[in-house]
């Protein structure tokens, strides 16, 4: 293992400790329990927006955290979720008076850690609601399996919600808008390398010189199937296809009722793009792709899009959800209307996103 | 007869056997998840033996109790809900005891089992830590129901605890990171089940230690 790091144990704690030294001016970082939060927070009249998830996808979660975009985020060990003590004392932190909002990325961990810290937040009279991201669609069905994962739409559900929560929406609001974004997204992701915790100390799977692993997550575990190494333009095709073909997805989700409150499940299904769509292009770096890369990858997906009639109106490209040094990409397609766009282009000014301001 | 030093035992010596095993089940873990499991329960474990030993003198659910809330504050991912419940459930069921009969702990049993069905929703087969803990609680019962002793009732159990773990290696697995994988999670043993045979085997050697 070959890494810049002192002790594989002290990676977070001293990862955070120098984020929060270089990004003074925009967040805090509170440890024991961690999280890193608005430095202005609390902004009263306006919901908090709360996600984590484990640490090595970076810069999500911690580098969204700042006006138009989360107001705290809470890392958890490295591919590991945080704990329901890290958000309760987050959402006591960043609470305005208008509620909490926690995105939440569809992994059983998550979703059991976020649920809890929910259930003692509302416990504590504050108001929370979840919203799960479940856009891969390398799992094919939620029947038999967890459902699908919560991959690159995390990254454009945070920042639109952001920008909503800064414009007063309240939070029902938010969670339809969140839900929204959701069903609405669609992501797919390939590896050509795996990656190194660096408490295990070795790669998490072993890959050929010449093989490529489609369907990953962002964890560096092993994906849907293994493929020979392609070039660029079939790889970038293999995966938009994946996305613009996937049909119509059900799933079943817990939510908060706050009427009934009680946990309820809501039935939802994400409508397939059709031709005619605007949408967000959104290509990711798993981390170790290089950004000449990507380019090359997104000049096939413009292709496979036009060819499919879908009008690309926005785009984002680089590394944005990461899975340590793996090397590979995933691509996101979010399906655009008006409000979305707007959302999108609203001002946000972060550590890992920041423009308008 | 089961008391509260055998309980702490019990989790002095799970603690143990998790750091023992922490490469071993990081290793099952890399295999079909994410390579996390060993290394977040040996934190965890750790994390409980520090905060019991101000309540090491108290009743059992204390103990219980104060384990349960170390593994939800320390472990993360799916495991530390998970264990965590099992041991707040199994004090709610067990208040104020300093001792447990032999109903009582299978009633521990029972609530925990309870406890993880409730927060993690899977069933026998879906390759996960049920599929130890239900047969090796089906064991325990019929091990009393039999008339036999504890440390034989144990030993009933940690046996089925150990074919339920293997069990799980020709399972497709239907909950947790491991679903991913679809038939490819086949063949592997998981890793929170062998996480909870471990512990199963450690009351067992607990129990023998102190007797």
């Amino acid at each position: 293992m070959k890494k810049l790091i002192n002790h594989p144990e002290d990676v977070v704690r001293e990862s955070l400790e120098g984020f929060s030294l270089a990004y003074a001016d925009l967040v805090k970082v509170h440890f024991d329990p961690t999280f890193v939060y608005r430095a202005d927070a609390p902004v009263s009249g306006k919901v908090a927006l709360i996600s984590g998830g484990g640490s090595g996808h970076e810069p999500m979660h911690t580098g969204y955290v700042g006006r138009g975009m989360l107001s705290a985020a809470c890392p958890g060990a490295i591919f590991t979720s945080p704990t329901p003590d890290q958000m309760l004392e987050a959402a006591r932190t960043v609470d305005g008076g208008q509620g909490v909002l926690f995105i939440v990325k569809n992994y059983s961990g998550d979703v059991m850690n976020f649920s809890m810290a929910a259930d003692l937040a509302r416990s504590e009279g504050l108001r929370a609601l979840n919203i799960l991201i479940d856009d891969d669609v390398a799992v094919k069905n939620s029947l038999y399996t967890q459902g699908r994962r919560g991959v690159g739409a995390t990254v454009l559900a945070e920042k639109i919600c952001g920008a909503a929560a800064e414009r007063g929406y309240d939070l029902p609001r938010l969670a339809d808008l969140c839900r929204r974004v959701n069903l609405n997204a669609r992501s797919m992701g390939v590896a050509l390398t795996s990656c190194t915790v660096p408490a295990v100390g070795h790669p998490t799977f072993d890959l050929a010189e010449d093989q490529i692993e489609l369907g990953i997550g962002i964890h560096g575990e092993p994906g849907q199937r293994r493929a020979q190494l392609k070039p660029a333009d079939e790889i970038a095709e293999f995966l938009t296809l994946s996305i613009i073909e996937d049909g119509p997805y059900q799933r079943t989700v817990s939510e908060w009722n706050e009427e009934k409150e009680e946990w309820q499940d809501l039935a939802l299904e994400s409508p397939p793009l059709k031709y005619g769509d605007s949408v967000l292009a959104f290509v990711n770096s798993m981390g170790g792709t290089p950004a000449i890369e990507l380019p090359i990858l997104y000049r096939k997906l413009a292709q496979v899009c036009e060819k499919k009639g879908l009008r690309i109106a926005r785009t984002l490209m680089g590394p944005y959800i990461t899975s340590l040094e793996m090397a590979g990409c995933s691509i996101t397609l979010l399906k655009l209307d008006e409000e979305l766009a707007s959302l999108w282009d609203d001002p946000v000014k972060t550590p890992g996103l920041r423009w308008g301001i | 007869m089961i008391n509260n030093r055998t309980i702490v035992a019990w989790l002095k010596l799970a603690a143990r056997s998790m750091e023992e095993n922490k490469g071993y089940l990081t290793d099952l873990d890399a295999a079909i998840g994410d390579a996390d499991h060993g290394i977040n329960m040996e934190r965890g474990f750790k994390k409980a033996l520090t905060l019991i030993s101000p309540v090491e003198d108290r009743d059992i659910d204390a103990i219980l109790k104060t384990t349960g809330m170390a593994l939800i504050g320390s472990v993360g991912g799916a495991a530390g809900p998970l264990y965590g419940t099992f041991f707040l459930d199994a004090a709610k069921a067990l208040s104020h005891l300093n001792e447990l009969s032999n109903t009582d702990l299978v009633l521990l049993f029972e609530s925990g089992l309870k406890g993880i069905q409730r927060v993690g929703k899977a069933k026998p087969g879906d390759k996960t830590m049920i599929d130890t803990l239900q047969p090796a609680l089906e064991a325990l019962r019929s091990a009393f129901a039999y008339g036999t002793d504890l440390i034989e009732a144990l030993r009933w159990m940690v046996q089925a605890a150990k074919e339920g773990m293997e069990s799980t290696i020709p399972m497709v697995a239907k909950k947790g990171r491991a679903s991913y994988l679809g038939e490819r999670s086949a063949g592997h043993q998981d890793p929170g089940a062998t996480s909870t045979y471990l512990l199963i085997q450690c009351l067992l050697d607990a129990v023998e230690s102190q007797s």
